[in-house]
């Protein structure tokens, strides 16, 4: 997996590299089986372990070195060479902006790898020291690669020189193998924590930046959001444009239609569920319900864009019509303008994807109440709708909370209906008609296409991330807490 | 009780009925409540039916295609044979549909425009093509048959009426003339839309198809795979099997729980300024959506794996253990083969969720607009969700069907991922 193209041959060559190793670690396997064979008689019965443990014991050595030096060779030369590159710059660019540069290098070492340049036509001096660059590029480039490949063999052949003279019958080579494995094992399962840091660490390193630029108050609580203005290199950002309260309101509000929309059907499901249906009535509409759950939400944008949007739309204008002229004059007119794009047709479609969500969590937690409550209140003659409302509901309530609490933090984080349906204007309202857009839609806007990591236009983007990042973990460790807690009681 | 007995029977009577209203309105109140469940039911599956009714309605139009076959002259004089390239081929079909019609073209053009807005591009670079391949056909008669333009294609299949007035329709009413013409002549077929799925993205919406978009998709979901399932699965049975229970595997575990509530565009943030920034992994590749996408389903695979563990017995390991295998060995050779039918639904069903996320890969430049099938994971290469989300934003009509036949497509492949993993789990889940 070469992570900087170095064009075909050379990544012809990394894997020949590749397969030799993988190869010639498989020939030391079969050497170290042999010997320790060898030095029992013949037999598996002499040996320590099975004749198996010896060889996987000396192949690894021989291996995974070796391996682990090309990975880090092809993830991180490219960089490497770069660093080498440009430690002296040629008189002939000094006078040349930080672009420029850049562009510069990035031309020498297209040229190095035989691939086309950028269209800059560079003259005089200036393409002399492009040209010499070049070759000082692909010289370097050449460089870390066969030495990559001879300190590959060396420590291929230490491996196999410090392993393969310990091979006995004596020598535990199950236990060296099996402390491998757990280390692997445990390598694995720090991935899951690296992840995490590594999301708070760029989240934090980039918002940091931002914060230098616009201060966090000023982020926070502004109620002025259009990021757009600060792009201008002459006006670098506090030009008032990042006040992120009317993304945050808009969050909220498409956030609490959505609620609406999946608090009550979701928990209604999965009150029948849980209580009334049969085990056929189940067994189909929990897969379908799956199946709502499974849908992307780029399908829901889909939905909520070209369906539900224009049908909302006309809906709203037709009511307007009729009102106009009569005694609500003023909404009929406002009614009759009312665009596709509102956060009423981005909630009621969140809330449609969250329906799944809430119904099928819930319907854990109702479950997970004792049978003994439901049938202490069937026997003082309650029905079986008072037991559900006094004695099931009370009982699950907290669990339920918690469900709610995960919901509202999807909704929060959802991104693709938003995006689709929500619309782009930062307005401060509550008006489920209006135009809104939401902390997603602006990281979305202000990252895709061209970027400029420099400008607070794209940092502002992971101070939005970093909002968003706290939010939804705090939603969610409250949220799990709540639920587990819960169980715990009746477990 | 002193009171006489004809009141004391009046007063029971009256209970009586008190308590049997009262009875039918608790009953009543029962039956309320058991239809607002019913009623919530049956809303949450109506929203799914109508969903895809909508879109099996806006995409099933896709599948069929009107195409037209032209019988074009290759006049020598004007083509130039040295130059291939810049010959105007467009014009020369244009002229055959008009000599077709039994028009001719004005001295401004104005009707061969018209034309062209009817005729896909691709009859051009099927001359092209064949001129190439074969430079003795010029001064020869030729038949190429191709697809209609969008908007032609989009009057067949009724989406252009000719009712509407004519300044709000795409087409004017000479041209919609023509296509009446031709379609009397003979000369429009209809037929299923091959081109949809062995074409990539395009800016002409008849020649755009979802090729590019699957290869993409399974490149991407090959990268996560092989990421994911053997990280995750290896992470599981570290803290099921060996991990010592104290405060760090607490961590490991909070932090995982945590990690599959993360919304996923942070993690598009954390695939730009982490693998993009930091470590310069090439954008809008397969590669780079993978790795984003990996890290993604890693904690839903880590999860599954440690549930399906948990299901195999202790007996299991206990017998293992008790006739001399070791930890490692017990695990391997019995838990874990035990507990694979889980592992893989469970690592199937987060691949069909990766398969179908969109945003994080927004982020990382996957929007970027890829006429071609990519041919290496490092790559610019676009993926199915994300060439809905292009085409959805596209301002031609024509593309909105195709979003939609897109989206058909998207849908099928998660349903096979997830037949696949219903029918491991119905096959070889074990209860114990």
């Amino acid at each position: 997996m070469p992570f900087n193209p170095d064009g075909r041959q050379a990544d012809m060559l990394i894997w020949i590299v590749f397969f030799a190793l993988a190869a010639f670690s498989g020939l030391t396997y079969w050497l170290g089986r042999r010997k320790a064979l060898a030095s029992a008689g013949g037999s598996a019965a002499g040996l320590h372990s099975l004749p198996n443990y010896y060889g996987t014991y000396v192949a690894l050595w021989v291996a995974v070195p070796a391996a682990l030096l090309l990975f880090l060779s092809v993830s991180f030369g490219g960089r490497f060479e770069h660093a080498l590159l440009v430690a002296k710059a040629p008189v002939a660019i000094t006078g040349m902006s930080v672009e420029q540069k850049q562009l510069f290098y990035r031309d020498a070492e297209a040229m190095a790898e035989g691939k086309q340049a950028s269209e800059v036509i560079y003259e005089g001096p200036v393409k002399a020291a492009l040209t010499q660059k070049s070759l000082e590029a692909k010289g370097y480039r050449d460089k870390i690669r066969m030495g990559t490949f001879a300190l590959m063999g060396v420590l291929a052949l230490a491996g196999l020189l410090l392993t393969y003279p310990r091979i006995n019958a004596k020598f535990w080579a199950r236990n060296r193998v099996e402390s491998w494995i757990s280390n692997v094992l445990m390598i694995c399962s720090i991935v899951a924590v690296v992840t995490t840091l590594g999301i708070i660490l760029s989240l934090v390193w980039e918002s940091a930046r931002f914060f230098q630029t616009v201060s966090p108050g000023e982020f926070l609580l502004g109620t002025h959001w259009s990021p757009q203005i600060g792009m201008r290199d002459d006006q670098v950002g506090s030009s008032g444009g990042f006040g992120a309260l009317p993304l945050f309101a808009g969050t909220f509000l498409v956030m609490l239609i959505a609620m609406l929309v999946a608090g009550p059907v979701g928990l209604f499901s999965a009150i029948y569920l849980a209580e009334y249906a049969g085990p056929t009535a189940r067994a189909v509409c929990k897969p379908l319900l799956e199946v709502l759950a499974g849908v992307p939400t780029v399908v829901y944008g889909f939905f909520a864009a070209l369906t539900v949007g224009p049908l909302f739309r006309e809906g709203f204008n037709a009511l307007g019509l009729m009102l106009i002229n009569g005694q609500f004059h003023d909404l009929g007119l406002y009614l009759s303008q009312v665009q596709n794009q509102m956060a009423l047709v981005a909630g009621a479609v969140m809330g449609i994807m969250l329906i799944p969500f809430v119904s099928s969590l819930s319907d854990d937690i109702i479950n997970s109440v004792p049978q003994a409550l439901r049938d202490g209140s069937y026997a003082m003659g309650a029905t079986k709708s008072e037991t559900v409302k006094n004695v099931v509901l009370p009982a699950a309530l907290p669990g339920i909370a918690g469900a709610f609490l995960l919901a509202i933090s999807r909704a929060v984080g959802e991104t693709m209906i938003v995006t689709m349906a929500a619309g782009l204007q930062a307005k401060l309202t509550l008006n489920p008609l209006e135009t809104v857009t939401t902390v997603t839609v602006q990281i979305v806007t202000l990252l895709t296409g061209d970027q400029e990591f420099d400008s607070p236009k794209t940092l502002s983007a992971f101070a939005l991330g970093l909002t968003l990042f706290v939010v939804t973990l705090l939603l969610n460790i409250i949220a799990l807490r709540i639920v587990q807690k819960y169980r715990e009681q009746y477990d | 009780m002193t009171e006489a007995a004809i009141p004391v029977s009046a007063d029971k009577a009256k209970a009586q009925s008190a308590f049997e209203k009262r009875l039918k309105a608790r009953h009543a109140t029962e039956q309320r409540f058991r239809f607002y469940g019913l009623m919530a039911i049956v809303i949450a599956l109506s929203f799914l039916a109508i969903l895809l009714t909508r879109i099996v309605t806006q995409g099933v139009s896709t599948f069929t295609v009107h195409s037209v076959a032209i019988e074009v002259p290759l006049d020598p004089a004007r083509i130039d044979r040295t130059n291939l390239e810049g010959t105007n081929f467009d014009i020369m079909v244009a002229d055959a549909v008009l000599a077709k019609l039994g028009e001719k073209d004005d001295d401004f053009g104005t009707k061969s425009e018209k034309v062209k807005d009817l005729i896909s591009p691709d009859f051009g670079f099927q001359l092209l093509n064949m001129i190439k391949a074969n430079p003795a056909i010029i001064g020869k008669t030729v038949s190429v048959s191709g697809p209609l333009r969008a908007n032609a294609d989009l009057y067949f299949k009724g989406e252009i009426k000719r009712s509407t007035p004519e300044e709000e329709r795409k087409l004017d009413n000479q041209q919609i003339d023509w296509l009446t013409k031709l379609n009397a002549s003979g000369a429009v077929k209809t037929g299923f839309n091959v081109a949809f799925f062995t074409k990539s993205d395009s800016t002409e919406p008849e020649q755009a198809g979802v090729l590019g978009a699957v290869v993409g998709s399974a490149m991407m979901l090959m990268v996560t795979a092989l990421l994911a399932v053997p990280i995750g699965v290896m992470a599981a049975v570290y803290l099921e099997e060996f991990a010592p229970k104290g405060r760090w595997t607490d961590i490991i575990e909070v932090n995982i729980n945590n990690l599959a509530a993360v919304p996923s565009i942070v993690y598009g943030l954390l695939g730009l300024g982490l693998f993009i920034n930091a470590l310069g992994v090439p954008r809008s590749s397969p590669l780079l959506g993978g790795l984003v996408l990996a890290l993604m389903a890693l904690p839903t695979v880590i999860i599954a794996t440690r549930s399906s563990l948990k299901a195999v017995p202790p007996s299991i390991r206990e017998a293992a253990l008790g006739v001399g295998a070791s930890r490692s060995q017990a695990v391997f050779h019995h838990v874990l083969p035990l507990a694979m039918p889980g592992v893989m639904t469970g690592s199937i069903l987060a691949l069909a969720h990766a398969l179908g996320e969109t945003a994080p890969l927004l982020m990382i430049g996957m929007v970027s607009f890829v006429p071609g099938v990519p041919a290496a994971f490092t790559e610019a290469a676009t993926v199915l969700p994300v060439q809905v989300f292009i085409w959805e934003n596209a301002s031609e009509r024509a593309f909105h069907e195709r979003t939609a036949a897109a989206i058909m497509v998207l849908l099928v492949f998660m349903i096979l991922m997830n037949a696949v993993a219903i029918i491991l789990r119905r096959r070889f889940e074990r209860r114990w």
